[in-house]
């Protein structure tokens, strides 16, 4: 997996690409949480998130989560064909099983993510 | 997490076999040991088994054992047969009125050496302390003995098409035959992989299936040796998870959710746990008026257009109008589709009435359905399960 991923201690990740967008998805650590995913709800494109707020909800046999946007900015780009193939997720949650793109209003934003290690540190510590 | 929680004789093994544990009720509980959809299907498709430790087992002997539960029970109890079980409600007092403290299953077990007769209750992990206060304090001053054996027992359900041929192959001979011709909501006691058992057709998941209490010392030599018997035919140990979705899809109430204190039995579809007809016990007044006069709103199945759940609390819409209330909801991975029970105005109830739930302030769509969501293929001249 690529070391550019920064991740948002609610456990979404962020990728910036070259196109000066930036890719969201969840962690590989949330889904195996998660488990028994049936339902995804994504915003469309154009709406303005900012970092913290919610940015749709994942739904187990369980409960229902939010999803957390880790960056503000302007949704560009939405994997509409997560929700019907939930299962994606789990195969490639850091590839085919991104969520959103955002365009980003402060590039800065990044820096304030946990970088791999600091993430694996945090989720290890965590009971599961 | 906290070091006051009650556990069961496998906590050991939910830990070392990847049980997610969380408190259930005061218990340190597995709620999954992976995928609860896995779970679900298997004990479905083949069997699953469940350790239900924490539901409280209370043993009622003496003289006037079954005069005093037939005092208390909403159903009857003078004249239960030695191995029959029934589903009853627990009422009791609270502060000047009569509530629902419990559903429970009663049994009569074999009589006492010296005769005299020997039930048992089992009751929701919940309740226990309650239940058991209230029963307490309504004992008469000889006659009865009444004790909370919960910690000095176990229980496990093994719950599937295959669950009964199992147990019936871990039995001794003669203790084989009499668990395959166990009928619905009958006992008896069997040794059970060397285990002193008593041996119920019972559960809670809409499958034929079995629940064992043993001695707490025996319970995980008996759960391992069932586990190695079944697992290569399909066996899972399965979670409160699959549990839940389990007994949502055969339409049965979970106290605290479908049944509270204030519950009217007949509007909720348990008429079956009361028998009045001259009977006297906590409440028996209020609910011969309840029978008398329906009113208030009823249980109904909900069926939804999608795989979003709609969860207990969710409002259910006719139009504008609040019409009711859901009191549980899952995906159901029988039906791969979310179902729910809610209390609802009676105008709605009618199968077939289109309604809508809302969930976090989205509408879903969603069709009154009849109870249960899952009915089992039975057998031909299999008897059908009688409460």
């Amino acid at each position: 997996m690529a070391a550019d991923l920064k991740f948002a201690k609610t456990h979404e990740w962020v990728r910036p690409e070259t196109t000066g967008v930036a890719t969201v998805g969840i962690s590989s650590y949330a889904v195996e949480a998660l488990t028994d995913l049936v339902f995804m709800q994504l915003p469309a494109v154009g709406k303005r998130v900012k970092a913290g707020e919610s940015l749709g909800e994942i739904e187990s046999v369980k409960a229902v989560s939010d999803v957390y946007a880790p960056i503000s900015g302007e949704i560009v780009e939405v994997n509409t064909a997560l929700p019907g193939k939930l299962e994606t997720l789990g195969q490639d949650p850091y590839g085919e099983g991104w969520l959103v793109r955002i365009k980003p209003d402060d590039p800065a934003e990044l820096d304030r993510l946990l970088d791999r290690a600091d993430y694996d540190k945090l989720v290890g510590s965590q009971p599961h | 997490m906290s070091t006051t929680l009650l556990e069961t004789p496998l906590v050991g093994w939910h830990a070392a076999h990847g049980g997610r544990m969380v408190d259930f009720a005061g218990w340190r509980m597995p709620v999954q040991y992976g995928s609860i959809v896995d779970e679900h299907l298997a004990t479905r498709a083949a069997a699953g088994m469940f350790d239900v430790s924490h539901m409280g087992r209370l043993a009622v002997g003496g003289a006037a054992a079954i005069d005093w539960l037939e005092s208390l029970l909403t159903r009857r109890v003078a004249g239960i047969e030695v191995g029959r079980a029934r589903y009853t409600l627990v009422t009791g007092e609270s502060g000047g009125r009569t509530v629902v403290l419990d559903d429970a299953l009663v049994a009569r077990e074999p009589d006492a050496a010296d005769g005299t007769p020997r039930l048992s209750l089992v009751v929701n992990a919940s309740n226990r302390p309650r239940v058991v206060d209230w029963l307490r304090s309504r004992l008469p001053a000889t006659g009865v003995t009444f004790i909370d054996r919960t910690f000095e027992t176990a229980m496990i359900a093994v719950q599937g098409p295959l669950a009964v041929g199992l147990v019936a192959e871990l039995a001794a001979a003669d203790d084989a035959a009499r668990i395959t011709a166990l009928g619905p909501y009958r006992t008896t006691p069997a040794r059970v992989a060397g285990a002193a058992a008593t041996v119920s057709r019972t559960g809670y998941t809409g499958e034929d299936g079995v629940e064992l209490v043993v001695e707490a010392a025996a319970a995980a030599p008996l759960w391992e040796a069932i586990m190695a018997a079944g697992g290569p035919r399909g066996l899972r140990s399965c979670g409160l998870g699959a549990r839940d979705t389990l007994r949502l899809e055969a339409g049965m109430p979970l106290y605290g959710h479908e049944l509270r204190e204030e519950s009217d039995p007949f509007a909720i579809g348990l008429g079956l746990a009361v028998d009045l007809d001259g009977r006297r016990f906590p409440g028996s007044e209020r609910f011969a008026r309840l029978k008398a006069e329906p009113a208030g709103r009823v249980r109904v199945g909900l069926r939804l257009d999608s795989k979003r759940s709609s969860r207990e609390g969710d409002a259910v819409l006719l139009g504008e109008r609040p019409v009711g209330v859901v009191t549980s909801g899952s995906f159901a991975p029988t039906l791969g589709t979310a179902v729910a029970m809610a209390l609802v105005d009676r105008d709605v109830a009618a199968a077939g009435t289109a309604v809508d739930c809302l969930i976090r302030d989205t509408r879903q769509a969603a069709r009154v359905t009849p109870l249960p969501f899952y009915r089992r293929h039975t057998r031909q001249g299999a008897t059908a399960g009688a409460v």
